[in-house]
């Protein structure tokens, strides 16, 4: 486990040495369980940082606000945030001037909706030593030998970390790389038949209220004005009428992040009715490499997603629905 | 006593019709008597690349059954390069539609020049054709607006 200790003691270094103004980094929630992320401004609000098992959030997109402010900021970047990271300095949504990241290594985090599942009572207290899981609750104590059991969707596909220029590194040897196959439950929906995917899809989408968290939470969705936030748009009420404003919400949300969304998994994992919303992007994802080449968003600070440029063979869309449908044989 | 059963299927059907190119090629099939179906609304917009997946969207909430989108050919578009655009993000779309289960059909992009009268013509009839085969559209459907009419 990368030590919270060594985090700390980084950030109270930068905070002595003036280097900057303000520390993002994660605090204790309600529970021991539900770590937010949190602005430190002083030495003294330290005493609050934590960095375990359940920081799962990602912190990037938190740099925005703080970069506009003309702030300088230390943030801490798992894996997955060096994605989002470099994304949104692409898209100069971060000045970078105002930035001094340090890149830190994550053994996976944990999701307390599947501890939930496999425990009885309240839970009291988690802890993880290497790949043993140890829960207490009012009723017991549990140990289970496999970490992946409880793991977050988004670290059962994690790609390691992206190169960030110019960050510090803290214990980066200590993070977790996923061999399995993130596109095998879009295979699964993609082979099913047209009606079998409806009813899947319904199912999950009519559990939507419309909380909006997936929206503010996603570092690719960080629009000034958003388009869900205008009333003329028909689909900005809240707790939906008809299954047509959950649909078109979720359509338009995904697509808006298509080409640009790194596949963090954040809208998963903050889902209250725990839609499996990140099976949306990947299909734009798996869809995007199979007919215009590999691509992955937040590797190159200067690349050019697939959806703003094209070729001159590109397919026509009855051609390629087809050759999408087809690549699943 | 309302006769419902007999009532035959109309679909409704949305065509989004780039200005320079398909515009005028429907505009053409009107002059040289080619018959299209009276059930395709045209909805002229500058270029294919302008119409935004919201659109489409709001025309199956709004009571649409088909929605088609013609543009010039590739190659030929008036601002040099849109309907490279459009190509791929629609594929991209219809063929995230068809993931959620609505069927892949009932949206179509089609090239149309403004010489092709006689094309635009047939793929409209062809269209209308499918999309009367297919029925109305449930899947995408907004009830209180579906009452009013």
């Amino acid at each position: 486990m990368v030590n919270r200790d060594l985090l700390l003691k980084r950030a109270e270094e930068l905070f002595d040495a003036g280097a900057v103004e303000r520390v993002l980094g994660w605090t204790n929630g309600e529970f021991s369980y539900d770590q937010s992320p949190a602005v430190f401004s002083n030495k003294e609000d330290l005493a609050n940082f934590v960095y375990d098992a359940f920081c799962g959030a990602n912190l990037s997109k938190y740099l925005i606000e703080q970069t506009r402010q003309k702030k300088k900021t230390a943030v801490f970047l798992k894996g997955c945030d060096t994605f989002s990271f470099n994304q949104l300095l692409n898209e100069k949504r971060i000045n970078r001037d105002f930035v001094k990241p340090i890149v830190i290594g994550c053994e996976g985090k944990l999701d307390i909706n599947k501890i939930k599942e496999k425990v009885e009572g309240v839970i009291e207290d988690v802890s993880v030593e290497g790949n043993t899981v140890t829960i207490k609750t009012l009723d017991g104590t549990y140990t289970f030998d496999d970490k992946r059991e409880f793991m977050l969707e988004k670290c059962l596909s994690c790609r390691g970390i992206a190169e960030v220029e110019d960050a510090e590194e803290i214990d980066i040897e200590h993070q977790f790389v996923s061999d399995g196959d993130r596109f095998s439950m879009v295979h699964k929906l993609e082979n099913m038949t047209e009606d079998e995917r409806f009813a899947f899809w319904q199912a999950e989408l009519s559990k939507c209220i419309r909380c909006n968290a997936c929206r503010n939470v996603c570092p690719a969705c960080s629009c000034v004005k958003c388009v869900f936030d205008n009333d003329q748009s028909g689909v900005w009420t809240k707790a939906p009428a008809d299954s047509f404003e959950e649909q078109c919400f979720h359509i338009i949300r995904a697509f808006h992040v298509a080409g640009r969304c790194t596949d963090c998994g954040e809208c998963s994992r903050v889902c209250p009715s725990h839609i499996p919303l990140h099976l949306l992007n990947r299909k734009f994802i798996k869809d995007s490499n199979s007919l215009y080449g590999e691509y992955q968003a937040g590797v190159e600070t200067d690349a050019v997603h697939p959806l703003i440029k094209y070729t001159e063979q590109d397919l026509d869309p009855t051609k390629a629905v087809a050759k999408t449908e087809g690549s699943n044989e | 006593m309302q006769e419902v059963e007999n009532k035959e299927f109309i679909p409704t059907i949305v065509a989004f019709c780039c200005n320079w190119c398909s515009y005028a090629g429907a505009d053409l099939a009107g002059t040289s008597r080619l018959e299209y179906p009276a059930n395709v609304k045209i909805i002229r917009v500058p270029c294919s690349c302008r119409v935004n997946p919201m659109f489409i969207l709001k025309a199956f909430q709004s009571g649409a059954d088909g929605v088609i989108l013609c543009g010039c050919h590739p190659g030929d578009c008036h601002y040099m390069t849109g309907n490279y655009y459009t190509r791929r993000r629609m594929s991209l779309l219809f063929s995230f539609l068809n993931y959620l289960g609505i069927e892949k059909e009932r949206t179509r992009v089609e090239w149309v020049s403004a010489a092709e009268g006689a094309r635009f013509s047939m793929v409209m009839n062809d269209f209308a054709a499918k999309i009367k085969e297919l029925g109305e559209n449930k899947r995408l459907q907004d009830l209180r607006i579906k009452g009013d009419r």
